[in-house]
């Protein structure tokens, strides 16, 4: 009667895609510092916490960020415990921009 | 840029256009930077507006201002994870006559009629230009911005820090600490698009009214964190929050949360056939009185998120945003015309205006709260269950008697927490919010 409810698998990239971006081509405001460090990061919170997918992990367990999608919230950053995130904001104009917010 | 301006504001959020209005208002030159294609194009909300903090700053906007619809009714909704929701409304017609109290706006329109103000008042606004970080002379005195466009420095006599919650501006010039993941609540949010007729029908509402609805329990899966769902003209504003430092230990992803919450079947209706055309992530700083940091030095202040001004019981944060941008201006408004310079000594005075307002005094009001809540967090999460247990249990007629009902009730309860726990719960809820 009260089994715990599963909550389903989403593929985040087809709401980003509702969204609009200039994207600052070869200029990426997010950076991994030491990516040794992510390979022995474990659980990897990145992964889990950042709401547009930008940080993910490869079949050899690298980590692959990729901030096109990025909505410029901070939490990477945040919840990096190694603080082996670099993390700025974009150039002005570029980035995420909120039609509504 | 050679010219030097009395004061420079890094954004243009409500904090810093309160603070820039204000100043330019009173005649001081202002140069306000923002990061955005336009105000509010990198700015996130639900979004209530409180009107009187805006109303001491532009009293007639309800003539001008964007706003979607006033509120006459408030829901705030205990759910389960997927099945039942109990809780209880507030609805009052009074709320219908004018001056209305709160309104629900989209933040980008908003922000950009509030930059008008701005510009009108006489404040010069740049866009698309990132503050990388302060000036500062030999005496660690803050005497203007560094920006990344080629010969970006610019000076001014003081500078107003409203670059949001992650102030990487602020963080960088050591004015203050990274925000803890502790301390920093991310909520994610999609705008879903409904004829107006249908935002009325299904919410039970008038033409320009509106229902705000605030959702608490196993919704966030045992994480510290809260929902809501907001009506605007034609669209719905649904989101929900969670502690990051619990959103790192449970492992569920902030849209997984949000997918559950709309597949509520207590939602579900509300938002079927809905057009999403925006998903939005933010932070919210609610470390509350606990986790602010300096406010003010040699040339300098902080205000709104930048400074971590949410009271995060009460959902509010615009409103001490616009608030602390009002008071900050006022103090330098104070100190030109009594031919004072801008130094540490004298900017204290924005603290002791800070500590007379409702900013202070409700911070100080709720400073346990985070604490308390990160410590129990079975308070968001157990509750709202047995309370939707008991619910179920006396409202399912199955030939039981009553007293058998109740018994079940309490037995579940004694399960679930002692009755030490239960007391020790209800002296420490008592104890952190009176």
């Amino acid at each position: 009667m009260n089994a715990p409810v599963e909550l389903p698998a989403i593929n985040v990239e087809e709401k980003l895609f509702q969204n609009r971006y200039r994207v600052d081509a070869g200029r990426p405001h997010i950076r991994v510092i030491d990516p040794a460090v992510c390979g022995r990061c474990d659980p990897k919170p990145c992964v889990v916490c950042c709401p547009a997918g930008c940080w993910r992990i490869e079949e050899d367990g690298a980590i692959d960020l990729v901030v096109d999608g990025c909505l410029e919230c901070g939490t990477c950053r945040i919840v990096c415990e190694p603080k082996n995130v670099d993390w700025n904001y974009p150039r002005g104009g570029f980035g995420i921009l909120f039609k509504f917010g | 840029m050679a010219e030097k301006f009395d004061v420079i504001v890094v954004g243009a959020g409500p904090a810093g256009n309160a603070a820039a209005y204000a100043l330019a208002k009173a005649g001081l030159s202002v140069l306000q930077l923002e990061r955005g294609e336009t105000p509010g194009t990198k700015n996130v909300q639900g979004a209530i507006l409180y009107a009187h903090a805006l109303e001491k700053i532009v009293p007639d906007f309800r003539e001008h201002a964007p706003l979607e619809r006033h509120i006459v009714e408030q829901r705030m909704w205990l759910m389960d994870e997927g099945r039942a929701v109990t809780g209880m409304t507030y609805r009052d017609e009074g709320f219908s006559t004018p001056p209305h109290n709160r309104y629900t706006i989209i933040r980008a329109r908003f922000d950009r009629w509030f930059s008008e103000q701005v510009k009108e008042a006489g404040a010069m606004v740049i866009c698309e230009t990132t503050v990388t970080g302060l000036l500062k002379d030999k005496n660690g005195r803050v005497t203007g911005v560094q920006t990344e466009r080629s010969g970006g420095d610019i000076h001014a006599d003081a500078v107003i820090l409203a670059d949001g919650v992650n102030s990487l501006v602020g963080q960088r010039a050591g004015l203050r600490p990274e925000i803890k993941a502790e301390h920093a609540a991310l909520a994610v949010k999609e705008m879903l698009f409904l004829p107006k007729e249908t935002v009325e029908a299904r919410f039970g509402i008038g033409h320009g009214q509106g229902v705000v609805i605030e959702i608490a329990g196993r919704i966030t899966h045992g994480m510290l964190g809260t929902g809501f769902l907001y009506t605007n003209k034609d669209s719905l504003a649904i989101g929900i929050g969670c502690m990051l430092s619990d959103m790192r230990r449970e492992k569920l992803t902030p849209y997984q949360l949000l997918e559950g919450l709309k597949r509520h079947p207590a939602v579900k209706p509300l938002i079927e056939g809905a057009e999403m055309k925006e998903y939005s992530a933010h932070l919210i700083p609610e470390g509350g009185y606990k986790a602010l940091p300096q406010l003010f030095g040699d040339g300098w202040m902080i205000v709104g998120d930048s400074a971590g001004f949410v009271n995060a019981v009460h959902r509010e944060g615009s409103n001490l945003a616009m608030a602390s941008g009002r008071l900050a201006a006022e103090t330098l408004i104070e100190l030109r015309a009594a031919g004072r310079p801008f130094s540490a000594a004298n900017l204290g005075r924005y603290q002791g205006k800070l500590d007379e307002s409702f900013v202070m005094k409700d911070l100080k009001k709720y400073a346990t709260v985070p604490d308390f809540l990160h410590g129990h967090p079975h308070v968001l999460n157990t509750y709202p269950t047995l309370l939707n247990h008991a619910a179920r249990e006396m409202l399912t007629v199955d030939g039981s008697d009553k007293r058998t009902k109740q018994g079940r009730i309490f037995a579940e309860l004694k399960e679930k927490r002692s009755l030490l726990g239960l007391l020790g719960d209800a002296y420490r809820f008592w104890r952190a919010f009176k």
